[in-house]
């Protein structure tokens, strides 16, 4: 599956480590929360990355105390009508500080990129080849903004009050 | 009037071209039609018996004349000639292609009309009071706070996949015209003990298959908080709303599972561990909304024009202007309902033809300015009172004159088996025939204020719980059959109709609405006493007896 991180197409280095399966020796993983919580001491220990794949349905409380020494998370969409991932990205960019990686997984379409890179996200396991090449075009598509997040785009509504402060001192 | 700028109009332009995408890879196979459906469902368009059908928005039910006109031309140029004004402020066009839908959408965006989130699991269309801005005795013009709320709810990052579709209504005066009890999320705006702008906020109603009137969440929440705390539900819903059962998935559902009191704890802890993240409005930012709109000139008029005094002798006129002409705040000025309940016809239809010439009597006579009503008919709101007998005239000649506003033929109607893919039995021509049963005036004068609602399925796009007759559509052995509810309503008192006895089949359905209407009359304390207020001291069983008894 393509993987596209910070605009560009990417290999992916992360291995995804099913539960049960024996752990590679060294390498970037990606494990399930389930498996990195029953001994997250042990996962850290080890050489190479190690990234967590957290359910939508799961609490972060849990995961919040292991952000910095995370290299990846991965939220996942089942569906891409299930968005409670898109919570999570803010919760933990704009909540808890959380600055790596933030990867998209599961049921990714171009259509998702502008909404998820929003919300926070910088990596997208991208289900078909077209849209992960379409990524930074898809990009561009929108230049306006109604809300505010923590990706630091500028509000419409900020952007009228700049300009209205503008013209108003420039009289 | 909300003047769009720029930034408005680019951005309706970025969708148009998004979606045009979108439409070109399902065209292509690019895109399964399981992809396709979340994505055109999310400008409105749906799949339906016949054809597409495809949902605009009219926001808050403000329209200029331009908007107007632009949607007749949408109705000749793309459909068949006529659009349905549906129940949240909203128009919808039936024969829709799918190849010629960007065009229409690319031809509403040059004056500012989107389809964006009129459908599917995200956050509708911002309805509210069709007389905002000129009711008498508004706290202030609710228009302001719907178009900050609708920009902030239009393409937003975190709450564009929700589990269910989420209604938010807004009103501003004592009497709530906005149905907000049966919305996700109803606010009203009020003054606290301090004399600070506010709104009381419910949350939690909603009709469909388990109905629910919205709870008070909070009874006061600041102007300049409003954004923040809605993004505060938001979260809590968008979290832990059903996603297992689209049955269970709406958040009156969760609100129920919960209680309110643990929502409400929910919902205040996530706002206070928001902080502020850039949604609270100040001074300056609501100043900056409130200064996008416009307001007519109005001139300083007399109270009782001669123009007015000369037509009060014309029955016709007075007829009309009793039923369906309101008190303006402006003196001298008032609102006229146009009724698109003309007898014989579908409920909320207007064809291009009526909907130019609506346009051209705005610009003549209401600063060019037509509103939409959540009962399905329109308004034109800043009327000169010494133009009223000649816009009766034009109504009258355009078939707009219908004086039966708020009328026992003013139905509301879902467009039913007639369109739907999911209804189970036809709604218009029930709606038809008892325009026809109740077409006499003088009778409908003398019954009173009479809501009928009609359903054509569980899913109550006709607002059937909360009419004050309410009529639901079901399947019975390959038969339509209709349930029959009585003292629901749906303003400040909102409540749920109860049912008065077993379902009766199609053909007697006007039969039965007429011996309750009889019972109603008989039973009634005084001619004043409103159908609904009989209901309400008597309980259903009187009328029950009578209209069962010989069933």
């Amino acid at each position: 599956m393509p993987l596209v991180k910070q605009g560009r197409l990417t290999t992916d280095l992360f291995v995804h480590v099913a539960d049960g399966a024996e752990l590679p020796g060294d390498g970037a993983v990606l494990v399930t929360a389930e498996r990195f919580l029953a001994d997250p001491e042990a996962l850290l220990r080890r050489a190479g990355k190690v990234g967590v794949i957290w359910p939508n349905n799961r609490n972060l409380d849990e995961l919040v105390p292991h952000l910095d020494r995370l290299a990846t998370v991965a939220l996942v969409f089942p569906t891409f009508r299930d968005g409670r991932a898109y919570s999570q990205a803010r919760l933990l960019r704009e909540r808890y500080g959380y600055d790596g990686e933030l990867r998209a997984t599961g049921q990714i379409l171009r259509d998702q990129f502008v909404f998820m890179t929003r919300a926070g996200f910088d990596a997208f396991e991208v289900k078909k080849d077209a849209d992960a090449d379409a990524f930074a075009q898809t990009m561009k598509r929108y230049s306006v903004f109604y809300q505010p997040t923590g990706d630091g785009r500028v509000t419409a509504l900020n952007r009228r009050m700049q300009l209205r402060h503008s013209e108003s001192a420039g009289q | 009037m909300y003047a769009y700028d720029e930034l408005d109009r680019t951005l309706i332009n970025e969708r148009v071209s998004e979606f045009r995408d979108q439409v070109k890879r399902r065209l292509s196979g690019e895109l399964t039609e399981d992809e396709f459906k979340i994505l055109r469902l999310q400008n409105g368009v749906y799949l339906q018996l016949h054809a597409y059908m495809f949902r605009v928005a009219i926001p808050y039910g403000t329209l200029s004349s331009k908007q107007l006109r632009r949607l007749a031309h949408v109705a000749r140029r793309y459909d068949r000639g006529y659009g349905h004004f549906t129940t949240r402020q909203n128009i919808q066009f039936n024969w829709i292609k799918l190849a010629e839908l960007p065009d229409a959408l690319a031809d509403l965006a040059e004056v500012g009309i989107h389809a964006m989130q009129t459908s599917g699991n995200n956050m509708r269309n911002v309805t509210s009071d069709q007389w905002a801005g000129v009711a008498p005795g508004e706290i202030e013009d609710p228009r302001i706070w719907s178009e900050l709320i609708r920009q902030h709810t239009t393409l937003h990052p975190e709450f564009s996949f929700l589990p269910r579709k989420f209604k938010i209504a807004i009103t501003a005066a004592e009497h709530d015209r906005a149905a907000i009890k049966i919305h996700d999320i109803g606010l009203r705006l009020h003054k606290n003990a301090d004399g600070e702008t506010g709104f009381e906020v419910l949350v939690g109603g909603g009709l469909g298959r388990t109905p629910f009137i919205a709870k008070t969440i909070k009874p006061f929440v600041s102007g300049r908080d409003i954004l923040s705390y809605i993004e505060a539900i938001l979260r809590v819903y968008n979290q832990y709303g059903r996603r297992d059962n689209i049955y269970k998935a709406r958040i009156k559902i969760l609100v129920h599972e919960l209680g309110i009191e643990k929502f409400a704890k929910e919902v205040e802890e996530e706002w206070k561990a928001m902080g502020d993240v850039g949604l609270t409005l100040d001074h300056a930012a609501i100043e900056e909304v409130r200064s996008r709109f416009s307001y007519p000139a109005y001139e300083k008029l007399p109270h009782m024009p001669d123009e007015l005094k000369q037509a009060a002798h014309d029955p016709l006129f007075e007829r009309w202007r009793k039923n369906s002409v309101s008190a303006h705040k402006v003196q001298g000025y008032s609102i006229v309902t146009l009724s698109l309940k003309p007898v014989g016809g579908p409920p909320g239809d207007a064809t291009a033809e009526q909907m130019d010439a609506v346009a051209d009597l705005a610009d003549k006579y209401s600063f060019g300015e037509i509103r939409v009503g959540h009962e399905q008919n329109l308004a034109l709101p800043h009327v000169a009172k010494r133009d009223l007998p000649q816009l009766f005239k034009a109504l009258d000649r355009l078939g707009l004159a219908t004086p039966n506003v708020n009328l026992v033929t003013d139905i509301i109607a879902c467009p039913g088996l007639d369109y739907c893919s999911l209804a189970n039995a036809r709604s218009i021509p029930i709606a038809q025939e008892l325009t026809r049963r109740f077409a006499n005036h003088d009778t409908a004068d003398l019954i009173g204020r009479l809501h009928i609602n009609i359903s054509g399925c569980i899913n109550a796009c006709g607002h059937h719980h909360v009419g004050h007759i309410g009529i639901l559509g079901v399947e019975k052995n390959g038969e339509e059959f209709y349930q029959i509810t009585i003292g629901g309503r749906a303003d400040e008192n909102a409540q749920l109709g109860t049912l008065i006895g077993p379902a009766v089949p199609y053909a007697e359905v006007a039969d039965v609405i007429e011996d309750i209407v009889e019972a109603y009359l008989a039973l009634r304390d005084r001619p004043e006493e409103l159908f609904v207020d009989t209901v309400k001291r008597l309980g259903v069983e009187p009328i029950r007896e009578r209209v069962y008894a010989t069933r």
